[in-house]
């Protein structure tokens, strides 16, 4: 059976995911920071939070992990090119076309 | 206390919904009726709606696909009338009704009729092939199964209370947006999806951990059947794509309920981004829809034709490209849309490169057909019937695929004929040859085959009949959705298509004389042996109905085709020297009770009773709280028991022989 993490692991976990929830609120609410970097950091806390859950949560990690496991995340990552990255690609070339 | 639910809700305004409404009430008080008069409830409640066993699961998702499939005909054969009916004049059907009427078609025939279609064949049959006695979790498929019925609840119920969405079962904004649509309907769709769509992820979750992790031992990736290969292929397709339609779903709820701009004009909201994600998912899902059927096909066509499936690893292969190349066609739902050539060109080109590994198969049913002794039962010849039909589809398609030409087609009844010519013989058909393939291994008696095979000529004629005037009328300009018209030339072709719908309604009633027949006759076809085909694969090798832990002892697998395998070395259905105690899941209220309160969550958050919405989501997580904190959840069945079982059936098999 796989570890299930120990309590500490978890409340660092936790920490960490507030944190970074609590930064974009803030931005958000406070406006200190201009439009676009405001939305620049709130994506950096959006990735960073899904690598927290992966690690703290779902006990991912590149030396323990079955190789299956990292599989699994790799075709993920594919997949989540295709629809992100394709998603702005389509909107991006859109937007620029309503601009001319 | 009651939100924006007054009494103006009821469907008083027309003769026509009224009668819609009735019919809904009626059929369920019916139901209870008879339900009741059998007492029958609990028998009901603790074998089945409680039931945790993937079989039963199985067959509670087929039946509630049959009962939608019922309701999605209903509205497609009224609006074939009403579009007969529309030369000059306004049919019988008002405007409202009509959108209404085709936005509910699209929405049961894909989420309620299709879906759950899929996944009860799955649930029966991939289990048992892969010979493991139930799905990773038990309780998760039950849950899965309730939030799905949940979800079917909430459009039924729109038919009596308030009305459905206008917005067709896409629901593009910014006309399914609260400034265009302040009613209920586009709500209900809404919900009606969330609710729904978090049952299939789950069931995706369910069964990928299934086929990766309870196979049999010595039943390597390569041993596995076609059918649970594309079961493993859509679950993966499931878990990865119903997320963004959740995420779609959600951000327009969220714009409806309170105030945002994500697919609004205004704001800095952009109404394409719904389109978008809606694609995401929207085309993985044709792909989750018809892959199992494939499966179902490929089955079918080795035990009919009684040879080894052609080309097993080309299949194998085609169906996982098919897997990732799902995901790289979604803006061909949008050509029109204004992007630039580039992109267009791009997604045209993708497209016409997963017709490539769609025809490889093709190859692979012909060819294990060819000098084949095949056996004509209802399932062979919807098999058939589909590889004919849907090479068509499949041209058709691939004309589409070319952006100049879907700039002329699209939003006409070509692209209607188009989708049409795919999902009914590559979706329907796989599903209803599925359903007869495997009967007799849920109930223990076969199907009725003369009334399978007049379903089948009613439901192929029918088919052309109703859809090949749509690809004329495309070719003439005909749009989409029209209530009413006023060119004559369109409507002897539109006379001939509801023509059509009317050859489909006898293959429907065909196949509810099938099942009174083979209920009447269940004794006479009663099948003993649970392997009524001379069958290759591994859920032939159990006792039919299986009992509930499948195999008494867990096979040793050495070949792509298990029980051929074991029946040429003479050691099928041998009595193992001793049985062993089996842990079994116990049966459990808790998704029954989830998903009563998923239905009630949506309704309330359609007519906005927050009150009620606090409280059945309070319920649903009491309840998970309890449930996981449960640790009583299994229970043993001795060797004594088992062996008991399992002594009746080697009686029964011996007094066959």
């Amino acid at each position: 059976m796989e570890s299930h993490g120990t309590r500490a692991n978890y409340i660092v976990g936790f920490v960490l995911a507030v944190v970074l929830t609590a930064i974009p609120f803030a931005l958000v609410a406070t406006q200190s920071l201009s439009r676009t970097q405001t939305v620049l950091v709130i994506a950096a806390a959006a990735v960073l939070q899904i690598l927290v859950h992966l690690r703290f949560f779902l006990h991912m990690s590149f030396s323990r992990s079955p190789r299956e496991n990292l599989l699994a995340v790799a075709f993920t990552a594919v997949l989540i090119f295709l629809m992100v990255g394709g998603s702005i690609w389509v909107m991006l070339d859109l937007h620029m076309r309503m601009a001319l | 206390m009651f939100g924006k639910l007054t009494i103006e809700a009821l469907p008083l305004y027309s003769a026509i919904a009224a009668g819609g409404a009735l019919v809904t009430v009626g059929g369920a008080a019916l139901v209870v009726l008879i339900i009741t008069w059998l007492r029958a409830w609990k028998y009901l409640w603790t074998e089945w709606l409680t039931s945790v066993d993937h079989k039963r699961i199985g067959v509670m998702y087929i039946v509630l696909a049959l009962i939608m499939l019922l309701r999605g005909f209903v509205d497609a054969i009224m609006m074939r009338t009403q579009q007969a009916m529309a030369l000059n004049s306004g049919g019988y059907l008002p405007p409202e009704h009509f959108d209404q009427i085709f936005s509910s078609h699209g929405t049961i025939m894909i989420f309620f009729m299709a879906m759950p279609f899929m996944t009860g064949l799955v649930n029966l049959a991939m289990p048992l092939q892969i010979g493991t006695r139930d799905v990773a979790f038990p309780f998760l498929n039950s849950l899965s199964l309730w939030l799905s019925a949940a979800g079917a609840g909430l459009v039924m119920v729109s038919l009596v209370i308030g009305k459905f969405s206008t917005a067709g079962w896409t629901g593009y904004p910014p006309y399914s947006g609260i400034e265009y649509n302040p009613g209920v309907g586009v709500d209900y769709w809404i919900w009606a999806l969330l609710i729904s769509g978090v049952g299939s992820t789950l069931s995706g979750i369910n069964f990928v951990v299934t086929i990766l992790k309870r196979r049999a031992p010595g039943m390597s990736l390569m041993r596995m059947t076609p059918f649970t290969w594309t079961a493993l292929v859509t679950s993966v397709l499931m878990i990865f794509a119903f997320p963004a339609l959740t995420v779609a779903c959600g951000l327009l709820a969220l714009d409806r309920l309170l105030g945002m701009h994500f697919f609004t004009n205004d704001h800095g909201g952009n109404m394409m981004n719904f389109v978008n994600l809606f694609w995401i998912w929207g085309h993985p899902e044709v792909y989750i829809l018809i892959l199992p059927a494939f499966g179902v096909f490929s089955e079918v066509v080795s035990t009919f034709a009684r040879k080894r499936l052609f080309g097993y690893e080309s299949l194998v292969y085609a169906t996982a490209a098919i897997g990732l190349l799902s995901f790289t066609v979604w803006l061909h739902h949008f050509f029109t849309m204004g992007s630039s050539a580039t992109v267009n060109a791009f997604f045209g080109i993708m497209t016409m490169v997963i017709a490539v590994p769609t025809g490889v198969k093709v190859f692979n049913w012909l060819l294990t057909m060819f000098r084949g002794r095949i056996t004509f039962h209802p399932s062979m010849l919807f098999t058939i019937g589909f590889i004919v039909t849907f090479v068509i589809g499949g041209m058709t398609g691939v004309l589409l695929a070319m952006p100049p030409a879907d700039f002329l087609l699209h939003n006409t009844t070509f692209l209607v004929a188009h989708f049409h010519n795919m999902i009914i013989p590559g979706v329907l058909f796989g599903y209803l040859a599925g359903y007869m393939y495997w009967f007799p291994k849920a109930f223990g008696f076969k199907i009725n085959e003369p009334w399978g095979v007049r379903a089948f000529w009613f439901w192929i004629v029918g088919f052309y009949l109703a859809f090949m005037p749509l690809y004329v009328l495309g070719f003439m300009g005909m749009p989409r959705r029209m209530e009413q018209y006023n060119d004559p030339a369109w409507a002897p072709w539109l006379m001939a298509a509801a023509a059509g719908a009317f050859l489909i309604l006898i293959g429907i009633a065909c196949l509810a004389m099938q099942v009174v027949a083979t209920f009447r006759d269940r004794r006479r076809d009663a099948d003993v042996t649970g392997d009524p085909y001379d069958g290759r694969t591994l859920e032939w090798a159990t006792a039919s109905p299986p009992p509930a832990y499948n195999f008494a002892i867990l096979p040793q697998i050495r070949d792509r085709e298990p029980l051929l395998d074991m029946k040429e070395r003479g050691v099928a259905w041998q009595k193992p020297a001793r049985y062993e105690d089996i842990e079994m899941p116990k049966s459990s209220a808790a998704g029954v009770v989830m998903g009563a309160f998923a239905f009630v969550l949506g309704f309330a958050m359609v007519w906005h009773i927050w009150w009620l919405v606090g409280a059945s989501a309070l319920v649903m997580w009491l309840t998970m709280i309890l449930r996981s904190s449960d640790d009583d959840q299994e229970y043993r069945l001795s060797a004594a028991e088992v062996a008991r079982i399992e002594e009746a059936r080697y009686r029964a098999l011996g007094s066959r022989a």
